[in-house]
């Protein structure tokens, strides 16, 4: 009786899900309210969760609760320790969910919300979550191997050396289109430059008083911390409204730039007590509290959605970026569907805590389904806003030129409304000077999120309050991806270095660490200056590489899964991760083709690159470019782009290839399948269990 | 018997206000990823007796170091 009850529930998520689903599908003129985004995504996680992830776990893993972990069998009390599953949760979340799964969605909003929201949560369902968990898992049982061990071990050092590079690659490019984000989103924005500067001082005030007023307190220190970044919002709004003031923090984008060259140079030679444990601290609370805030908002108020399921931009002549949707809008939603970088969190930190086995499905499979979330509420937050305002803040100037009539004028020639006053008046009452071509998708999803806040709490006086907090919480966010990440990136350098002269390798010698972190900084600091010189203003061409760059990772996760399933001996469910690897192969490989090679010169690196040495030759500045030298600059970047994608692409083959042959000899038994498992080890039953 | 959990090292008397607040910020501070010492000091204590224990300054500074020294502590 029990069970059929249980079976008519589950048939009812699965008939309001796909309800959910079709009357999105099939909606078509009138708004739609947020409310069945919710539903259909809602529904589809419980199904996916309650079905596809306890057959996984079930059938392919075998995840066994008297099986000892790593965490009891190797527990050092510092690396491996057993924890809490909710406890591991919240940190596997807190570690996974970035900048990526708001920015992605919110830039493809372009082509309407409905392929967005399926790739989210197809995506999601069979691929991204399947790889968290799968890679999770194999390293559960392999003591906590890293991704690149895993690779080398299990496939072969070809793949192996092929991942180390790729993650290195896309560090770069990740650093480089993140900080943009934040350039362009504080670029001639006074109030976001203090609010955002001010959090490095709190930081550092943070680390001083955990190391010598009262050591070790971490929770206070972040408490302070907290208290003070409300107070840099009103800071921020004060030296914003002083005439005096104002124009000393109103920056362009390149000076911005270069802080930010300059704070992650900090960042990675400074120790790490003192910048970026601190803001690590600060930022995890912040994430964590916005998204539950977010989601609350989003559910007291169930806004209608202006954007509506489909745009004429599926046909790649879109503003935000070029291309169309397929491939594109499956590069651009990366994190949020299926995001590679989850893999090195999945075989890093998180299997060394697991306190039993069957947690992997809860936190791999689960908490990738959170971070699918936050990206749905990024989308929703995006599409609240009409479409006219959408593309004002999202459309590069060469697109919609740079005042609000001349936006209205195009936003009107693409089919859309908007009144120049609309755009003016938001950009007041948010507190900016202009919200016009504020590319990243970090300024129009705090609009977003401002409208959705500011209908619970404050009305429309508290908007720019709550704008500047969300660029705020963006910015930390990022912000600790940025440092954190060019101190990994410094390390990998100096690791690689260290064959060709051993000193560079030495991480406590200053001459070493000071000469890598510089290397590395340029590497990422070329790529965005490269973005902020960019007519078209650099998100549209560094968005689509770090997709590439980032579903290339993923491609790596999906094979070290596939290959430890088959070589497990359970070849008849490898489809499990061979479908998704299919998928992403196909993506990765055609956008990569398209982003070199296509004649479009507002697609393809080469032809962009061919079209503006014509003009050079003929010695006309290209339209938006000043100089001839910048012109010139902007043919190499083009260059290089190109030559960066085809990297990626070629690291694709490479891994894929390598991958098929050890398949193929295991399948056709030429090669043994050996497991290369921790033997099993039963745990003692203990009382009190 | 007892697990040597982690929740092993602190006080486990429910009635006592005090140790469950305690419990709860030490589920924060491991949500934000702060190193837990008490935690390391009670596992060198059952686990390996007589052995040299890190200070508290030295097992931060070793734990924040070996966190910001490997790609996958991070995310995009």
């Amino acid at each position: 009786m029990g069970k059929l009850l249980s079976w008519i529930g589950w048939l009812l998520v699965a008939v309001a899900g796909a309800g959910a689903f079709a009357w999105l599908a099939l909606s078509r003129g009138e708004q739609v309210s947020a409310a069945w985004l919710v539903t259909a995504a809602v529904c589809t996680y419980l199904i996916a969760y309650r079905f596809y992830s306890k057959f996984i776990a079930s059938k392919i893993f075998a995840l066994d609760a008297n099986r000892k972990t790593p965490a009891e069998r190797l527990n050092d009390g510092r690396d491996y320790v057993p924890t809490n599953r909710w406890v591991v949760f919240g940190h596997h979340f807190a570690a996974i969910a970035g900048p990526g799964p708001l920015v992605g969605p919110t830039l493809a909003a372009q082509f309407g919300f409905l392929p967005g929201m399926i790739w989210i949560l197809v995506g999601v369902a069979l691929g991204g979550a399947v790889q968290d968990f799968v890679i999770l898992a194999s390293s559960v049982r392999r003591n906590g191997k890293s991704l690149g061990q895993m690779a080398k071990d299990e496939i072969g050092p070809v793949a192996g050396f092929t991942a180390l590079i790729a993650v290195l690659g896309i560090m770069i490019v990740l650093i480089a289109v993140l900080a943009l984000v934040v350039v362009n989103a504080l670029s001639e924005s006074p109030w976001g430059v203090v609010t955002v500067g001010l959090t490095v001082p709190i930081a550092l005030l943070m680390g001083g008083y955990l190391k010598w007023i009262r050591p070790h307190r971490v929770l206070e220190a972040t408490a302070m911390g907290l208290v003070l970044l409300i107070v840099a919002l009103y800071v921020g709004r004060a030296v914003a409204a002083n005439p005096e003031l104002a124009p000393m923090f109103t920056m362009n984008r390149k000076s911005l730039a270069i802080l930010i060259m300059g704070y992650g140079f900090l960042a990675s030679v400074l120790p790490v007590w003192l910048l970026l444990a601190p803001r690590d601290y600060l930022s995890a609370f912040v994430k964590l509290g916005v998204v539950f805030a977010l989601a609350l908002g989003i559910l007291v108020v169930l806004p209608p959605l202006q954007m509506p399921a489909l745009t004429r931009f599926v046909d790649g002549t879109g503003p935000v970026f070029a291309g169309k949707l397929f491939p594109f809008a499956f590069i651009t939603i990366a994190c949020g569907a299926i995001s590679g970088f989850h893999a090195l969190v999945s075989s890093g930190t998180t299997p060394k805590l697991l306190e039993r086995e069957p947690d992997a499905r809860m936190i791999g499979y689960g908490g990738m389904l959170l971070e699918s979330m936050v990206a749905m509420m990024a989308l929703i937050a995006a599409c609240v806003l009409s479409p006219g305002v959408f593309f004002a803040i999202n459309a590069p100037a060469g697109a919609i030129g740079t005042t609000a009539a001349s936006a209205a004028e195009a936003i009107r020639n693409w089919g859309f409304v908007l009144q120049p006053e609309e755009i003016q008046t938001l950009a007041r009452n948010v507190g900016e000077a202009s919200l016009l071509s504020r590319t990243g998708g970090a300024p129009s999803l705090a609009v977003g999120m401002a409208h959705i806040f500011s209908n619970v709490l404050g009305g429309s006086t508290a908007m720019a309050l709550w704008y500047h907090f969300a660029i705020m919480f963006e910015a930390l966010f990022i912000l600790t991806t940025l440092d954190a990440g060019t101190r990994v990136g410094r390390f990998m350098l100096q690791d690689l270095g260290k064959h060709l002269w051993e000193p560079f390798g030495r991480t406590s010698w200053y001459p070493a660490i000071l000469l890598s972190s510089a290397i590395f900084v340029a590497m990422w600091g070329h790529f965005l200056y490269q973005g902020v010189i960019d007519p078209l203003g650099g998100i549209n061409s560094l968005w689509p590489l770090f997709g590439i760059a980032n579903q290339l990772l993923a491609t790596v996760a999906l094979c070290v899964g596939t290959t430890v399933i088959i070589k497990t001996g359970k070849q008849r469910y490898a489809w499990v991760t061979l479908l998704p690897l299919a998928w992403l192969a196909i993506v990765t490989m055609s956008a990569a083709y398209t982003k070199i090679f296509s004649p479009d010169p507002r697609l393809g690196f080469l032809a962009h690159a061919s079209l503006f040495a014509q003009q050079v030759a003929q010695g006309v500045p290209p339209k938006g470019v000043k100089t001839l030298a910048d012109a010139s600059r902007i043919i190499w970047n083009d260059r290089v782009d190109a030559a960066v994608a085809a990297f990626f692409a070629l690291s694709v083959l490479v891994i894929l290839a390598d991958s098929a042959k050890e398949w193929w000899s295991v399948v056709r038994g030429t090669k043994p399948a050996v497991s290369s498992e921790v033997p099993f080890e039963g745990r003692v039953a203990v009382a009190g269990d | 018997m007892r697990t040597l959990t982690p929740s092993s090292a602190i006080d486990h008397r429910p009635s006592s206000l005090q140790a469950r607040l305690e419990r709860v910020l030490r589920v924060i501070r491991s949500i934000i990823g702060a190193p837990d010492y008490d935690r390391y000091v009670a596992h060198m204590e059952s686990h390996h007796p007589g052995c040299a224990v890190m200070s508290r300054d030295e097992f931060m500074r070793q734990r924040l170091e070996s966190r910001y020294s490997r790609p996958g502590s991070r995310c995009c």
